[in-house]
């Protein structure tokens, strides 16, 4: 069999029913074998694009996502998308040609050293030498992808050795030594963890998107239910636990609730899962929650005490762990009145300070205001994506998410331009949901070449930008901290998005007004195929609450 | 204050003690097995520059099993957590297996060469030191001596201080390679 062959039957053995890529001159052989293999490809604008694309995919449905590349530019294309989904630890496969083997070296046309150049930014990678090993190293690309803590792998195949013949015996044995994630977590340690929450009086849960990743969602309400637990998620654990909730404090860090970083600034114990300490979540450091302890559960060891000492840790998958956590708590009988006090205090800083903002009186549809148009269009039931800035933001406060891989986003490397292909692969995988991406004016130019894909593939995402006619989150730090010098943030008024969107062949449409705002979202929703909403918004809103970068948490302004 | 849950179940939350983290202020030596395999040596190199952990000595070799290198080498854990240098190592997918050695249980040695500057008159005293340390003359020409000394960093760093009045034109370290004391596997 052609080696080219055995991957597409690897492909297929893995569960993959669609890759995202793009062909040429290295990696012409899988195309071939594409041609008639039975997996579908969708042929992407940009790699870049098909590589986020395979990043929806997977955050959408918790399998791997496989992107494809030619060598050289095909490949360094990728990287961005590679960097965001070891940030995300989003599980995906990533399969490259190289120059044949007697180019390696050389400086061939079209070769780059792209495991070299993507080492830092991968699980794994591996380059193949021996075509024998292709089946091998693919399956082990999907084993080390999908377990433990997630993140891409990167296989880079010389077109010279995919066009050989091999023997392909399905199921080749992994030959992973190195390779052993923990799963169960360690008895004794739950069985303090459950004493510690028996015995805090100023607990919060602060759950991350390890939980989504674990698939743990359920396990997670079962533990911050068994007890009446102020729950905190980050931006990318959001959904993990159904917001609203009378529990549910909001998201924390930089821009979420002041009831949260207020309860994580007052904790006596904090119980973190699946969550890293990220900046974004702590502000400075030195003074973040001071008085607590922390439990630390994670599948990652290396995330353990990494930036904040862990005084319970944990390693294991939380889907594992948090039944146990919760049959050692509820053997403790805790009494639960020990809550009432902090419940109290947080009960105050609900009501002083709730997530709000100042609806215009006028046709001004505010960005917040655009936000909540769009639970109320959706029901709160869409997958929603969305790039990088003010806009996502926004959707976090003002969008509940009530059940996990509702919200898809680029939250550690911050990745501009992702939401468009991330919400192409988002519906692939989902064909039968609303899938909306939130974009913003400055993000959505970065990898707009993807609605070409969306038309020709008939993938009928709703794309809805929120247009301030600014890069509004760098503005918004230049208003606060660089005297409103506003240097390179005006984005004018190109393109026309309407006129844009209907040369793809897509829809177009533009809500200026708030009362027509809802009756347009409900027309692009009801719009079969992809649609771009141009929806003028506030040019100059900020985002508020905020930590000031390098404040405390109890910093917090606006 | 309320009442404390039943006995049994007793904790208070400031007896927890946080787990390390901290830096421990000395030198560890680390031996590290390694997948034989193309790139790994980069992998670890490229984790160590990535995270900002600086690598003191290094020194790389096969072992008695083909299929595996053993790479020992040396970080300072007065300046990184030794155990988040450990858990990143880990997490590489070809290391196999880290060891953190305790130095009192542990028989480190490193090579050096020596080219010192000797004309007639100093070789034989350049060589009454090399003697001292039981270094090895490898190699005499007419206006230098060079000396093999085997031993710990610190035997070589003596022997370095005391030729270096005489004109030391090199010096070539291997970095410290080391095994266990007594039966146990490294």
């Amino acid at each position: 069999m052609r080696a080219v062959d055995a991957i597409v039957e690897c492909l297929k053995a893995e569960g993959v029913d669609t890759v995202f890529g793009i062909p040429g001159g290295a990696n012409l052989p899988t195309y071939d074998a594409l041609y008639d293999g039975g997996v579908r490809h969708i042929l992407c604008r940009h790699e870049q694009g098909a590589g986020h694309a395979a990043e929806g995919y997977a955050k959408a449905s918790g399998r791997v996502g496989v992107a494809l590349a030619t060598s050289g530019p095909g490949a360094t294309n990728l990287t961005t998308a590679i960097a965001d989904a070891v940030m995300d630890s989003v599980p995906c496969v990533f399969i490259t040609g190289q120059v044949r083997t007697d180019m390696l070296g050389t400086d061939g046309f079209q070769e780059a050293d792209v495991t070299g150049i993507t080492m830092p930014i991968v699980k794994h990678s591996s380059m193949i030498r021996d075509p024998r090993d292709i089946p091998r190293e693919i399956h082990e690309a999907f084993h080390i992808a999908r377990t433990g803590r997630p993140g891409p792998v990167l296989v880079d195949i010389p077109q010279d050795l995919s066009r050989a013949d091999i023997d392909y015996e399905p199921n080749p044995a992994l030959q992973l030594p190195g390779y052993q994630p923990k799963s169960e977590g360690n008895v004794k340690q739950i069985r303090l963890a459950a004493k510690a929450l028996a015995n805090a009086r100023r607990p919060v849960i602060y759950a991350g998107g390890g939980v989504v990743s674990a698939d743990a969602a359920a396990e997670l309400t079962e533990l911050c239910t068994s007890d009446r637990f102020p729950v905190t998620l980050t931006i990318m654990g959001l959904g993990a636990f159904p917001a609203p909730h009378e529990q549910w404090l909001g998201w924390l860090g930089m821009h979420g609730t002041r009831a949260a970083n207020y309860a994580m600034d007052e904790a006596d114990l904090i119980c973190a899962i699946g969550a890293r300490f990220d900046d974004r979540v702590t502000g400075k450091l030195s003074e973040f929650a001071p008085r607590a302890k922390f439990i630390h559960i994670d599948v990652d060891p290396a995330e353990i005490s990494k930036n904040v000492p862990a005084h319970i840790p944990i390693v294991g998958d939380a889907k594992r762990i948090l039944p146990k956590l919760v049959r050692e708590y509820r053997a403790l009988t805790a009494d639960s009145s020990r809550l009432d006090a902090w419940w109290e205090r947080i009960h105050g800083w609900q009501e002083r300070y709730p997530l709000t903002y100042e609806d215009s009186e006028d046709e001004e549809i505010k960005p917040q205001y655009m936000i909540e148009a769009i639970h109320e269009v959706t029901g709160g039931e869409a997958i929603l994506t969305s790039d990088v800035g003010q806009h996502q933001m926004w959707t976090a406060q003002y969008y509940p998410f009530s059940a996990p891989r509702r919200w898809i986003n680029s939250g550690g490397l911050g990745t501009m331009g992702f939401g468009l292909p991330a919400a192409l692969g988002a519906q692939v995988a989902n064909p039968d949901a609303t899938v909306v991406c939130v974009a913003g004016d400055g993000s959505l130019p970065m990898n707009i070449q993807e609605l070409a894909t969306c038309v020709m593939e008939d993938i009928p995402v709703k794309v809805f930008l929120m247009n301030n006619f600014y890069l509004g989150m760098v503005r918004q730090w230049q208003e606060l901290f660089w005297e409103r010098r506003y240097s390179a943030v005006d984005m004018g008024t190109s393109p026309d998005w309407v006129k844009l969107a209907e040369a793809f062949g897509a829809t177009g449409l533009r809500a200026t007004e708030k009362s027509t705002l809802l009756d347009t979202m409900r027309q692009a929703l009801e719009t079969p195929g992809p649609v771009v909403l141009d929806v003028h918004v506030s040019k100059e809103e900020n985002v508020y609450p905020m930590i000031p970068a390098g404040a405390a948490a109890r910093d917090m302004v606006g | 204050m309320a009442e404390e849950p039943a006995a049994s179940d007793l904790l208070s939350l400031d007896d927890l003690e946080a787990v390390s983290g901290a830096r421990t202020g000395r030198r560890h030596l680390l031996s590290v097995l390694v997948e034989n395999k193309p790139g790994v040596l980069a992998r670890i190199a490229g984790l160590f520059s990535r995270r900002g952990f600086n690598i003191e000595t290094l020194a790389v070799g096969p072992t008695d099993d083909a299929t595996v290198s053993r790479i020992t080498l040396t970080v300072d854990g007065a300046a990184h957590p030794i155990d988040q240098v450990t858990k990143q190592l880990h997490k590489l997918v070809n290391v196999l297996k880290i060891r953190d050695l305790d130095p009192d249980e542990t028989i480190a040695r490193e090579l050096a060469l020596f080219k010192v500057s000797a004309d007639d008159g100093r070789r034989a005293e350049i060589v009454g030191v090399a003697d001292i340390f039981r270094g090895k003359v490898i190699d005499v020409s007419k206006r230098s001596v060079t000396v093999e000394i085997t031993g710990t960093g610190e035997k070589i760093e003596a022997f370095e201080e005391l030729v270096r009045p005489y004109g030391l034109v090199e010096m070539v370290r291997t970095g410290e390679t080391a095994v266990t004391r007594g039966r146990l596997v490294t």
